[in-house]
């Protein structure tokens, strides 16, 4: 029934999605597996992409050649440049998103990726053969045949959702959970754990008084996730609303603590700290008499309401009593309560850099099995996933990717090296080179990667090529460009910056922080008729890369020095054990995790200098 | 923790000979720039037109002033060592002099190595084969073994606590402002920028005493540098040997017996003195223009105490106030010793005690009233700022940590001056944190998370 597949994926959230996308684009063919093919890309939990550091990660996906940005552009209902204040490192697109519409442009996309079969049932284990993947087994008993497998779970792996004091077995609301797979895994020698997330409850839009909360609107000129030309910046938005919660809130809410699966003892999966419920943001934080609330529409034709701010497994009396006190609220109905969900992940740090196991060849993680939380997170894990699997049966090197390079190398680089406790979240504090990782370059930075490995099409490489190009052009030009002061010094007065005695050059305005581009460009006419030549995001990229230059040079520069740390391979097989001189902690975690380069033996806790100087010396180059 | 194990482009310094008082000194420089920089401070010949394995006489220089005179050797790419350029730097061998010249050089852009590093680069370039790589893995081992140790003496002395209570400042410094930058959309307030700047200027201070108190730091380790001033003859290297309980100093009657630069260490009350005999002044027999005398005005201008000696029975009181004239001039604190008081003319130690009431008096050759003088030399130094119970910083590596802290929270205070936005402060900070944490220990970014998570409600 079934023919020999290259790559397995078993799982279609986000993560899985793009690994099957990236493997089946990358030539090889590929079955998705999921239990329900409705419930394809399901955005489970709010209906937005990116965010700070998220957004990041959806443009690196994109120049990579993965979909999860030209999805979101072509299902967002709302688009802004979050931080826009601040630095360029900080600038963060972020969307919200139809729901339903996302779900459907995946499906599209899949549908229309040649080599991608579709088989709906659950995936209840793996048939391994020494100590190597070659297949999957269905719940009703099909043995399907494939060379790698990409498990991308999500919570599904025995997940028991609790609402108060009910609880029971499922995958997410009105999903079941999925069986067989932990404990097969566990059975071959991996560690597994279990998390916890939770979710808010959705109410019905036409019961909430939006007079009383306030507005917020998307961007005035809305720009996308998306380096192609495929999709186009949003010419229509929905707006979303902020109210607050107030003390009548935190009391009803209280009342029902003594039923709360979090207080009672009954969850013991590890939430993240960042996306507390409510009634731990109350519990934890007495003095805080109110806490904000996103009132978030969940597409175009639907009058759903995502409650953000409101995560909760409380009685489901309980949250609709304290909702119903949220001004704006009084007369909310609610259409699903909110729910917390226990799951199993196996801790990262069983795994390699190009997200293979360490104990069984060809098999692959990615997403929440991995212990991160997030769509964005998911998804560029399944994207590594996927083109790892594609290489592997090409029999090619892993395609990695440096803390440097993007946040997915962070993300991935932080997970085999530290493990997590809780559910991994991407922040940009977490990227040591931030001044480089931004989300304007994320082309600059991966495109031509992408089109190596034959994920990014010529076309995404062509417009790379050309911004890069224009760039340079420009930041030449506009070192030489000298402007008189005749012309210009009326117009400084206006921006409220010194005037000028001599020519000066353009270079030399743009680093005056009271100047960008944008006005620089009023103040000269020709300037103007030369810049207009380029398109925006040259000009933008030029004006960013001459503003920031010192910044942006020391922070090359420690990239430098991490690198001759990351150029310094370790083989795979060393026998760490072997080494007297190691320190026994350094020994059993260098064993453990097996680091692929002396920089990330590095960031392993637990490895002393002293045992990398010892390595070091015993690596030799 | 991010630091690099062979920064191959630096150029790293360090004591090549034991550490304490030798005749010479070797400090070895290794790096592309190890020749060059070394040119920079060297007064002679041009050392980058020079062959390799080549000897050259001259002085290192910071600015005008001479450190030391030295000898400079050469090698260069591969024929070294490390098989880079390699310097070894001959000094005289004075741990002050030693770690002026170390210190001028991390000025100039060296880094102090790390232990065993040389002999890593030396590995690391081809010089050793894996035969014997065993042998050099347990050397390096020992090496930061005996560092550990180290630091773990210095940290009981007060240090970790001062470093790590700024380190918790400086985090919760960053967390406020990472705070900021990852959580824009939500309910919370930022830090001002104003109180931002108020934290750094005290930080600033902090580290700034710490680095001051380097030099102290020093004199506490290796000793409070003090020197006998005098006329030859006046009784310098007897009195060092009374001072010495006759263990060491070798005395004759003829001036100018005494080498130059002869130190010795003495425990008065706990405290270590390293007397350093000024045989400069021997060139003269008029000690105001021995101390007119340049060098030796760099001699005792370096020393944080000056026993001025004089011979009661060979020195007039016009010649006695021009010197204590000058002394003055100097701004080191100095006692004013007259000896030989048992072959001494009253009438003259009348008028003395007269003008100058504070001047004490012994026979050294006698042992007379030295009591008195370690007391006083004790006195002097407890009022001047060598008890004073604060940290002290000792380390070199310690010390470089701390200035280029210094300057990241310098380059904090610029961009809070500029209005750049928080994302570029919070790179400097970072730096600062990152020195720091070289000398405390790992400091990641999880540390500000956790932070933030701790203290602030975040999260839809």
């Amino acid at each position: 029934m079934f023919p020999e597949y290259d790559v397995i994926v078993v799982g279609a959230g986000h993560a899985g999605c793009e690994a099957a996308h990236a493997a089946a684009k990358m030539g090889a063919k590929v079955l998705l597996c999921t239990m329900n093919m409705n419930t394809i890309a399901q955005m489970s939990c709010n209906p937005a992409m990116g965010g700070v550091a998220k957004g990041q990660i959806v443009r690196e996906i994109d120049a990579l050649g993965g979909k999860s940005g030209i999805i979101s552009d072509k299902s967002m209902i709302q688009f802004r440049m979050l931080n826009r204040s601040k630095g360029p490192a900080m600038w963060s697109p972020r969307s919200q998103n139809d729901r339903m519409r996302f779900a459907e442009e995946w499906r599209l996309a899949l549908e229309e990726t040649p080599n991608v079969d579709f088989w709906q049932e659950m995936v209840s284990g793996l048939t391994v053969k020494d100590k190597r993947v070659i297949g999957v087994r269905t719940g009703i008993g099909i043995e399907i045949k494939s060379k790698t497998v990409v498990l991308t779970n999500g919570t599904f792996l025995n997940g028991i959702i609790h609402i108060g004091e009910k609880q029971f077995g499922g995958g997410r609301t009105g999903e079941a959970a999925a069986k067989g797979i932990t404990e097969q895994l566990v059975g071959l020698g991996f560690e597994a754990g279990r998390m916890k997330t939770g979710t808010p409850p959705r109410v019905d839009g036409r019961s909430l008084d939006y007079t009383k909360m306030e507005i917020q609107h998307g961007d005035e000129n809305p720009e996308k996730f998306s380096y192609s030309d495929d999709t186009e910046p949003l010419k229509e938005q929905k707006p979303c609303w902020i109210t607050y919660t107030n003390k009548d809130v935190h009391e009803a809410l209280e009342t029902g603590f003594d039923r709360s699966p979090m207080f009672n003892g009954r969850i013991q999966g590890l939430g993240p700290r960042y996306c507390p419920s409510i009634e731990d943001k109350i519990n934890r934080f007495a003095e805080r008499e109110r806490h904000q609330i996103f009132v978030e529409p969940e597409g175009w034709n639907t009058v759903e309401i995502y409650v953000n701010g409101f995560s909760t497994s409380l009685p489901e009396d309980v949250q609709y009593k304290a909702i119903r006190k949220i001004t704006g609220f009084e007369n909310a109905k609610m259409f699903r309560p909110g729910y917390a969900i226990e799951y199993d992940f196996f801790p990262p740090t069983q795994l390699k850099l190009s997200l293979e196991t360490q104990l069984v060849e060809n098999l692959f993680f990615a997403g929440q099995i991995n212990g991160t939380t997030g769509y964005e997170e998911a998804a560029s894990q399944g994207l590594i996933a996927g083109i790892n699997a594609a290489r592997r049966v090409k029999e090619e090197s892993p395609f990695l990717l440096k803390r440097s390079d993007a946040y997915i190398g962070v993300l991935i680089d932080d997970l085999i090296n530290k493990g997590t406790e809780e559910p991994y979240r991407m922040f940009t504090s977490r990227a040591e080179f931030r001044l480089l990782l931004r989300q304007d370059n994320a082309d600059l930075r991966l495109t031509q990667l992408g089109h190596q490995i034959g994920l990014a099409d010529d076309k995404r490489l062509e417009k790379m090529l050309d911004k890069k190009n224009d760039t340079a052009r420009l930041i030449n030009d506009l070192k030489q460009k000298r402007l008189s002061p005749e012309t210009i010094n009326e117009g400084l007065e206006e921006f409220d910056t010194a005037t000028v005695k001599e020519k000066i050059t353009v270079e030399k305005l743009l680093k005056r922080p009271q100047l960008g581009l944008e006005k620089i460009m009023e103040l000269d006419h020709d300037l103007k008729d030369y810049l207009s030549k380029f398109n925006k995001e040259s000009r933008e990229q030029a004006e960013i890369q001459i503003k920031y230059e010192s910044y942006i040079l020391k922070e090359q520069q420690m990239v430098e020095k991490l690198n001759n740390m990351e150029d310094f391979k370790i083989p795979l097989t060393f026998d760490y054990l072997k080494i007297p001189a190691l320190s026994a902690e350094g020994k059993q975690k260098l064993n453990k995790i097996r680091p692929e380069t002396l920089g990330q033996a590095s960031r392993i806790s637990g490895v002393s200098p002293a045992d990398l100087s010892i390595l070091t010396v015993y690596l030799g180059r | 923790m991010s630091f690099s194990i062979h920064e191959k482009q630096d150029t790293i310094i360090a004591l090549a000979t034991p550490q304490g008082v030798g005749a010479i000194a070797v400090i070895r420089l290794s790096g592309n720039n190890a020749i060059s920089l070394t040119n920079e401070v060297f007064k002679g010949k041009d050392l980058e037109k020079q062959d390799s394995h080549t000897i050259h006489f001259g002085t290192i220089r910071d600015g005008d002033k001479i450190i030391d005179e030295v000898l400079v050797s050469l090698f260069i790419a591969p024929k070294s060592f490390t098989k880079e350029n390699v310097v070894e730097i001959s000094t005289h061998g004075s741990s002050y002099i030693v770690n002026q010249v170390i210190k001028l050089f991390i000025r100039k852009g060296a880094r102090p190595a790390k232990p065993g590093e040389f002999t890593q680069r030396a590995f690391l370039n081809g010089q050793f084969d894996l035969a014997q790589a065993e042998a050099v893995a347990d050397l390096i081992h020992s090496d930061s073994e005996a560092s550990h140790q180290a630091a773990l003496n210095q940290m009981r002395g007060g240090f970790s606590g001062e470093i790590s209570k700024l380190r918790a400042e400086l985090i919760h410094f960053a967390s406020m402002i990472e705070l900021e930058l990852d959580f824009t959309e939500e309910d919370v307030e930022f830090a001002s920028r104003d109180d931002l700047r108020v934290l750094v200027e005290k930080l600033m201070r902090v580290i700034e005493q710490l680095i001051g108190s380097f030099d102290l730091g020093n004199v506490i380790k290796n000793g409070v540098p003090t020197v006998i001033a005098g006329k030859p003859n006046a009784g310098k290297s007897t009195l060092l040997n009374a001072l010495l309980n006759e263990e060491k100093a070798i005395v004759s009657d003829i001036a100018g017996t005494t080498r130059d630069f002869i130190e010795d260490e003495i425990n008065i009350g706990g405290v270590i003195f390293r007397f350093i005999d000024t045989a400069g002044l021997r060139e003269t027999t008029d000690t105001i223009e021995a101390i007119g005398v340049s060098r030796t005005q760099e001699k005792m201008k370096t020393a944080s105490l000056i026993l001025y000696l004089f011979d009661l029975g060979d020195t007039d009181m016009i010649e006695i106030s021009r010197d204590i004239n000058k002394l003055e001039n100097l701004g080191v604190p100095f006692l004013k010793v007259a000896n030989k008081i048992d072959k001494a003319d009253l009438g003259f130690v009348d008028e003395l005690k007269s003008k100058h009431p504070d001047t004490i008096f012994i026979s050294a050759g006698n042992k007379e009233n030295l009591e008195d003088l370690r007391n006083r030399i004790l006195e002097l130094v407890n009022l001047d700022k060598f008890r004073t119970g604060n940290t002290i910083v000792t380390n070199i590596r310690h010390y470089d940590s701390l200035v280029k802290t210094r300057q990241s929270l310098l380059d904090v205070l610029e961009g809070l001056d500029n209005e750049i936005t928080n994302d570029f402060l919070a790179m400097d900070i970072r730096r600062s944190l990152h020195y720091l944490g070289e000398i405390t220990g790992d400091i990641t970014t999880d540390d500000l998370l956790a932070n933030i998570f701790s203290k602030f409600c975040i999260g839809k």
